[in-house]
């Protein structure tokens, strides 16, 4: 951009004067942007911001307390890992988000575009209404047609602005030659505008452009919940993504550099450190280490890792600094190649009709038939064009699915407000009619009925000695196994032993020596063991043969409950893992599941979910790891918990915010009671229509019965959507 | 009836007073945050003096 000299605007001589501010100033501003999940009130608001703007490189940050997110203009060279120990002094958790992922405000124009239509279309229905209640209320002759023309000249500009959506719906429904809900809408919308107006044309005594206009508004306020609601899920969906801001170290002459994982290629050098995780597939050239294979395999026990060996993208590194050579990056990495899979999965499931779509199919049709008869009837009834038209319009008028429109979205609004409190996000539209017919549950194990973190399980077999030097052996190394046992023995009471030269071997484990004796914790091929069939790292004191200490999965909070809820509900619970026969053995009988598969790949999840789907049950899939992703995809409805891979939550339907497993039994029962509600709103629409058709192919509807019709069951249907809360 | 012809006209203009307030409100972006805003009010940093920028 060029800078062009800026003509003075100031009034005054002095400010002529004064030497001119460069008014645009070069965009050097780094826009970052922090979560901040804690943050509740107005103290923490002006906490927050006055922490940020007192950083010398933030030049303005905002919090906004409704998306717990503070935003912040800042030098380019300010990175959020800076700020985060800034907001951790004033007691303050945040975390970094990626701004690329957080596409809110392109798809907040749709909302806010709605949100004019509906105002427009409330204006526009009052003042109209104001002056039908006077023509109803008795106005006639000519003050009848002021109000009549007076309405038209609202009424017109106003249909034509607000109801857009409704007829670029119809015609793109009706360019491929179906039908739906609103080719009905349109039809009684035109119909109404054009009998109104011939007839004020005629001095006529019936009207009907209030009704357009509030049949507008009921349904835009329809339409506007529906958007709000899949807007809420949708933000918060992309915040989780946001979280996970993908960067890598890549080896270069200059030593390591991070950049976006974006912008690696195949070939590069990466650095990956202890606890992260891979970005991209690729070998091992340097470095000795565990990788934790959870997310991708369902397994529990750590792999080594040495030179040579091949690791996928999403795999964790454990205990050693690990150089890797990228193989394939991007789109081509068994991660994303997994992507395919979960396609083939979904195109089973778009079969799905929703409530509101079959309801329309046996309605749009409907409709228009009776419509026409009425026409066709009146006119060889009584050869008036102009009555039967009228005839034709109150039919459509009356029958216009206002409540039908309104039907749905109110009830999921109110379902889904309610499941959000209790930390489920419901990401797909027809997400809660589905979870409605469930009757069988299948649950992924690591990292979904488990936490993924080990927890000791036979503390009380070691001697005190023993324990303590494992215990100065274990505080040295930040493996998962180590930090467990470190805790368990602290817990217990257990005093580190005098162990001396402590070194980490990446890979193996550590080592130290005592009382001049070499002592070891690590794996059994290290201490010369035999690795059994769970979890366990051995200790080896020099004294005899290694000592395994056993590790088991410590369950999720909740999963107990939520297996016994979903049992009582009559539900069929399974377990399908990836982890080896004993580990699923044992907590399947601890949850008391009876029916468990363990070792099972990635196409053999999604192929047993397909195999239960084919013999007439409605699956509801639970996972979290990349493995689950088509099994996921495969199941009539699925949920995922927040820590599951991108991939995985992507897949699913439905996603647990919190840690605890229990508000999958009670979604289950609020969207059996939404499906609920929504079937009777539908019988409450119907009810009305049943009453006031009648009236209307009669000829003795008058505008103002379609007006106090529509208002009733539209509110009505709300009340009852109202009641789930 | 001939009052109508300023009640009428009346009624309409003050609607659209409110229609253009609505979109005002919309298009400068107050419904970003309804829950921050309505906590900021409570905040006395800015009591004695105006904020600097």
């Amino acid at each position: 951009m060029t800078v062009q000299p800026r003509p003075s605007l100031a009034a005054c001589p002095a400010c002529v004067a004064a030497p001119q501010v460069p008014v645009e100033a070069p965009p050097t501003e780094a826009r970052l942007a922090l979560s901040l999940p804690g943050i509740h009130c107005q103290a923490c608001i002006s906490t927050v911001e006055r922490a940020l703007n007192a950083h010398p490189a933030v030049h303005s940050a905002r919090v906004n307390l409704t998306l717990k997110r503070a935003l912040i203009e800042a030098e380019p060279e300010l990175r959020a890992a800076d700020l985060i120990p800034v907001l951790a002094k004033v007691g303050h958790e945040a975390h970094e988000l990626d701004l690329a992922a957080l596409a809110t405000t392109g798809s907040d124009r749709a909302g806010r575009d709605l949100l004019m239509r509906l105002a427009v279309a409330f204006f526009a229905s009052m003042n109209v209404m104001l002056l039908s209640i006077s023509v109803w209320s008795g106005a006639s002759d000519a003050t009848r047609d002021l109000f009549h023309w007076i309405s038209a000249a609202i009424t017109f500009p106003a249909v034509i602005f607000s109801a857009q959506p409704f007829f670029v719906n119809a015609w793109s429904a009706l360019r491929v030659g179906r039908l739906n809900m609103d080719v009905p809408i349109v039809l009684a919308l035109v119909l109404a505008l054009v009998t109104s107006l011939w007839e004020t044309a005629l001095s006529g005594e019936h009207a009907y452009f209030d009704a357009a206009l509030t049949l507008t508004f009921f349904l835009l306020a329809g339409r506007y919940l529906d958007y709000r609601t899949r807007a809420v899920a949708r933000s918060a969906a992309e915040e989780l993504a946001a979280l996970e801001v993908p960067r890598a170290l890549r080896l270069g002459d200059g030593g390591a550099q991070e950049v976006p994982v974006a912008e690696l290629a195949v070939g590069d050098l990466i650095l990956v450190r202890p606890g992260g995780r891979m970005p991209v597939d690729g070998e091992i050239i340097d470095g000795q280490s565990e990788l934790d294979r959870s997310l991708l395999t369902g397994e529990t026990l750590p792999v080594y890792a040495a030179p040579g060996l091949a690791v996928s993208a999403g795999e964790v590194n454990l205990t050693g600094p690990l150089t890797i050579r990228a193989t394939a990056v991007g789109e081509d990495t068994s991660l994303h190649r997994m992507a395919d899979l979960v396609a083939i999965a979904e195109s089973g499931r778009s079969r799905y009709t929703s409530l509101a779509d079959s309801a329309a199919k046996l309605y749009a049709p409907g409709v228009h038939i009776l419509s026409a008869l009425a026409f066709v009837g009146w006119y060889l009834w009584t050869f008036d064009i102009r009555m039967a038209l009228n005839i034709a319009a109150a039919v459509l008028i009356i029958t216009c699915p206002c409540a039908l429109g309104l039907a749905v979205p109110a009830v999921t609004t109110a379902a889904s407000g309610r499941l959000f409190k209790r930390g489920m996000l419901i990401k797909h539209a027809t997400a809660l009619e589905r979870l409605a017919e469930v009757d069988t549950v299948v649950f992924d194990k690591t990292g979904t009925l488990t936490a993924g973190t080990p927890q000791l399980t036979n503390l009380h077999d070691h001697a005190t000695e023993n324990l303590a030097v494992a215990l100065a052996l274990a505080e040295a190394s930040a493996h998962p196994l180590s930090v467990a046992l470190a805790r368990a023995a602290r817990d217990a009471g257990i005093a580190a032993a005098d162990v001396q030269q402590i070194a980490e071997v990446p890979g193996h484990g550590t080592e130290g020596m005592y009382q001049g004796r070499v002592v070891r914790l690590g794996r059994a091929a290290w201490v010369g063991a035999v690795q059994g069939r769970q979890t366990a790292a051995w200790l080896d004191v020099g004294t005899g043969e290694a000592k395994p200490f056993l590790f088991t999965d410590a369950l999720r909070p909740g999963a107990a409950e939520a297996v016994a809820a979903l049992r009582a509900a009559g539900k069929e619970v399974l377990l399908i893992s990836g982890d080896t026969v004993g580990a699923v053995e044992e907590l399947a009988a601890r949850l008391g599941i009876s029916k468990w598969v363990a070792e099972a790949l990635p196409d053999e999840k999604s192929a047993r979910v397909q195999k239960l789907t084919n013999r007439g049950h409605k699956v509801l899939m639970v996972g979290d790891g990349l493995n689950d992703t088509a099994a996921l995809a495969a199941a009539h409805v699925s949920i995922s918990p927040a820590s599951a891979l991108d991939a995985a939550r992507v897949a699913s339907d439905i996603v647990l915010l919190g840690q605890d497993l229990t508000p999958i039994a009670e979604a289950c029962s609020v969207a059996q009671k939404a499906t609920r509600r929504i079937r009777e709103n539908f019988r409450i629409a119907t009810l009305y229509n049943v009453v006031a058709v009648p009236l209307a192919v009669a000829g003795l509807a008058t505008p103002l019965i379609a007006a106090l019709a529509m208002s009733t069951s539209s509110i009505t249907v709300s009340l009852n959507a109202l009641r789930l809360r | 009836m001939s009052v109508l012809a300023y009640l009428i006209p009346i009624s309409l203009f003050l609607g659209s007073v409110g229609l253009v307030a609505f979109v005002y409100t919309v298009r400068s972006n107050q419904y970003d945050d309804p829950e921050g805003d309505s906590r900021r009010i409570l905040n006395d940093d800015w009591d004695d003096k105006p904020r600097p920028d």
